[in-house]
């Protein structure tokens, strides 16, 4: 079976449209990652301390009553989320707010407790997280990011020349700030498994982006002399049912994974799922047009040399 | 059967042979009696993400512990110049890390200076010099000394943390030191976590200090040796907390660490469960003293400055035994006896990282990611089969062992599974067909150029060779980082990964290779299912 025959798509010719959405993708990641330094996004505890828990109630339990039994004993400051299957509830506090509260987490059950007999709850996971953890763990986090980004260009800086290397680094940054984008914009919160998913899809993107260059490189030897345009496109033309498959596969993965893996990877696999569908798009219409571009530029430079 | 195809066939039965061995233990609830010797008896590990516990972070206060010794310089000198008869106006311990010591003249400080030489050799002294009127001389712990000290607490802190846990009875919990001070301790299923994080984080300095009864508790002129200490009393009916407050001696008679033994005992008049403590020789040769000093005054019992009981001394204790009792539940009694024994920690600690997970949470997690692999690998058997056919069945057969592998390499290398982990699995199910994706269009190009399906093959696999190789460096690189930095459930992941993606080349390239190899080796195939 064959999900597409041969196709003869001019890819490189959108590039401008390709351009226009990509730049609008990247700035909303950039405005997402400086709202994240300056600590103005959903971030999660492990990043800038705090608690968190998650409760299972009996019975259904609101968020505004929940938050109603809360205030009554003194814990205002709180994030609440609801998970209406099995009646969970998500309770956040920030570090000053657990600070204040000496034991947040008793004081929590202890509200809960106090206000709502007549709901009993199981506590299922307890996390606080002191400050000077968040800082390091921020640390490391961007230290972990920033060698892998290095180690992936070197690495295909080796294996490809330099304007490849560019092509798929950009390739790779954009899908890393797509994920960041989507977060952002939907409000998700920013934690370490998000790092990890981001991390992954870099490493993954580069794959796809590796299958196309892959080919296109080998036609540029085939063919030296046809317009680099062309070959472009004949190339991600000829790899695009199988840049197509291997997304499709894996998404195949990560979409059970959003389904029914649970609530605590939930978001890790949302992340994951935005980040195959981002690769395959940047792919082809974000590294091949760059190199094209600076092919281009070479070949330009060239000819007034010469001439 | 072509050349080469013996070696390749072996070697993919050893590895399913082996996988299956190490993954043995983990599959079969109660292993057979025979299953001894060099067999694995290991299962694969669960984070604590998945069978639930708690995971701390501890931060020692290794000043305090630095502190804390020249505290003791300090009182030993005081003891060494009274018995010498050297007298002082103070000695005392200034900032974090010197003792200073006032003297009334100048004579004096010769006699006391060369003293402090031989007594602290390793410690710098400062010369006489005058302050306010008197001779004052420093002694300063140099920073190598200092440092020892800070790496010593870290390390007894340890030793201590580990024994309260193993008295506690904790099933393979792991304690372990990271970095410079802190300390991380995983207790896996454990029921009662606040318990055991009071229990671990308590100090349990215990110490005798006399209550001075002519300074009123609420006077504003505490004399210099003496300081506020309280008692917390819960009321058990009410809830309510009263505290008690006490004037006591600074400098305590007698100290936790001379104690042998704490055990829960109750009361039979009051059906109140006390702890029963034993010193050891030099503890009961000095509790008897100071009993025998001190009949009708009162001592204090304190712990980690509160004071849980202060009694009146009403006859000398000899032999060495005492009771300390309080408002203790059975539960508290016990605890307070456990630390006790495993002795005080040489510096507070902080809990600066908690995480617990219940065992149904944990329970839940393992059960809907065995959900979605499971969802997974139909969805992706399902595409390939219908998507390449036969050649779909043979990725689908590469991508099971694949799974089999991996799980073998897991369960032999001692790695811990965590909910990510299982997150990496499932994608990788994804990614594994991948290769053969590359490999099986590749393939189909050949055909189309009119090749023959053995042409088209080993073309196919020999172009897509450093494709595949690229791709898996590329997530390998990022599965290494993640490896280094990541803690936890994160280090899960990148464990699942990586294993995945170096196995994931070894099936793709050999393991479905050798398939095809056969298929077309009777050079009767005129046609590929592909």
């Amino acid at each position: 079976m064959e999900l597409l025959g041969k196709t003869n798509i001019d890819f490189i010719g959108k590039r401008n449209i390709a351009f226009a959405i990509s730049s609008i993708i990247a700035i909303l990641g950039i405005i997402g990652i400086i709202q994240i330094g300056r600590g103005a996004a959903n971030m999660g505890i492990d990043f800038s301390g705090g608690t968190a828990m998650q409760l299972k109630f009996d019975k259904p339990m609101p968020i505004a009553e929940a938050r109603k039994a809360l205030h009554k004993n003194g814990i205002t400051k709180v994030d609440l989320q609801e998970i209406t299957e099995g009646n969970k509830l998500l309770i956040k506090i920030d570090k000053n707010a657990s600070a204040a509260l000496g034991k947040p987490a008793d004081a929590v059950q202890a509200a809960f407790k106090k206000e709502r007999p007549d709901n009993p709850f199981v506590v299922e996971s307890t996390t606080e997280i002191g400050p000077s953890i968040g800082d390091k763990l921020r640390k490391d986090t961007l230290v972990a990011v920033a060698i892998s980004l290095l180690g992936i260009i070197l690495y295909i800086a080796w294996r490809f020349d330099f304007k490849f290397g560019i092509g798929a680094t950009v390739a790779t940054l954009h899908d890393c700030l797509a994920m960041f984008a989507a977060f952002y914009v939907m409000n998700k919160e920013i934690n370490l498994l998000f790092i990890t998913a981001v991390l992954t899809i870099a490493g993954y993107s580069l794959t796809d982006t590796v299958v196309v260059f892959d080919r296109i490189r080998e036609n540029l030897h085939k063919n030296l002399k046809g317009a680099m345009h062309t070959i472009f496109n004949q190339s991600i033309n000829e790899v695009l049912s199988r840049t197509i498959v291997t997304s499709l596969t894996v998404f195949l993965a990560a979409a059970s994974l959003f389904f029914f893996g649970g609530e605590v990877i939930h978001d890790f696999s949302f992340a994951l799922l935005v980040g195959v569908l981002v690769g395959t798009y940047s792919s082809v219409f974000v590294a091949s047009p760059i190199v094209v571009l600076l092919e281009n530029r070479a070949l330009a430079k060239q000819g007034t040399d010469k001439a | 059967m072509p050349k080469g195809t013996g070696w390749r066939i072996s070697l993919i039965c050893i590895f399913v042979l082996l996988s299956f061995l190490y993954l043995t233990p983990t599959l079969v609830a109660k292993l057979p009696t025979w299953w001894s010797g060099l067999l694995p008896k290991d299962k694969i590990h669960l984070g604590l993400d998945l069978q639930g516990g708690t995971h701390l972070v501890l931060e020692v206060d290794t000043q305090k512990a630095v502190e804390g010794s020249l505290d003791i310089v300090a009182t030993d000198l005081e003891d060494t110049l009274n018995s010498k008869n050297l007298r002082f106006k103070r000695i005392s311990r200034i900032g974090s890390d010197q003792v200073s010591v006032q003297l009334y003249e100048k004579g004096t400080a010769e006699d006391v200076q060369k003293l402090l030489k031989d007594k602290y050799p390793g410690y710098e002294l400062s010369p006489p010099h005058d302050e306010g009127g008197f001779v004052a001389l420093n002694l300063r712990i140099n920073d190598k000394d200092a440092q020892d000290r800070k790496d010593k607490a870290v390390q007894q802190a340890l030793e201590t943390i580990r024994n309260r846990i193993d008295q506690f009875g904790v099933s393979e919990p792991v304690i372990q030191r990271e970095g410079v001070n802190h300390i991380v301790v995983q207790l896996p299923g454990i029921k009662d976590p606040q318990r055991a994080i009071d229990l671990i984080g308590k100090t349990a300095r215990l110490e005798f200090k006399m209550v001075r009864e002519d300074v009123p508790p609420t006077s504003t002129n505490i004399p210099d040796d003496a300081e506020v200490l309280k008692e917390k009393s819960v009321d058990p009916t009410t809830g309510a907390v009263s505290e008690i407050p006490f004037v006591v001696q600074k400098k305590s008679l007698i100290t936790g660490d001379l104690l042998t033994d704490a055990q829960v005992r109750i009361d039979s008049q009051f059906n109140q469960p006390y702890v029963a403590i034993e010193f050891n020789s030099l503890g009961a040769k000095l509790f008897d003293q100071v009993t025998a000093a001190n009949v009708g005054k009162r001592f204090a019992i304190v712990l980690d400055n509160n004071v849980y009981s202060a009694p009146v001394i009403r006859e000398r204790i000899s032999g060495g035994s005492a009771q300390i009792s309080g408002n203790f539940t059975e539960k508290t009694a016990s605890d307070l006896a456990i630390v006790l024994r495993a002795g005080a920690l040489p510096a507070p600690v902080k809990i600066i990282q908690n995480v617990t997970v219940g065992p149904s949470l944990g329970e839940d997690s393992i059960h809907k990611g065995l959900m979605a692999g499971l969802i997974g690998v139909v969805l992706v058997v399902l595409f390939m089969a219908v998507y390449y056919r036969l050649s779909g069945m043979v990725a689908n057969v590469g991508m099971v062992l694949n799974v089999i592998y991996l799980m073998g390499a897991l369960a032999a290398l001692g790695a811990t599974l965590t909910l990510p982990g299982i997150a990496a699995i499932v994608l990788l199910i994804g990614m594994s067909v991948d290769s053969n994706v590359i490999i099986f269009e590749r393939i189909r190009e050949e055909l189309k150029l009119g090749k023959t399906p053995k042409a088209a093959l080993d073309a196919g696999y020999d172009k897509a060779f450093l494709t595949i190789m690229d791709s898996h460096i590329t997530t390998l690189i990022t599965a290494a980082v993640l490896f280094q930095f990541g803690t936890g459930p994160v280090k899960g992941f990148a464990v699942s990964l990586s294993l995945g993606v170096i196995i994931n080349l070894f099936t793709s390239l050999i393991g479905t290779k050798v398939t095809f190899d056969l298929f077309l080796a009777k050079g009767t195939a005129k046609k590929l299912s592909i």
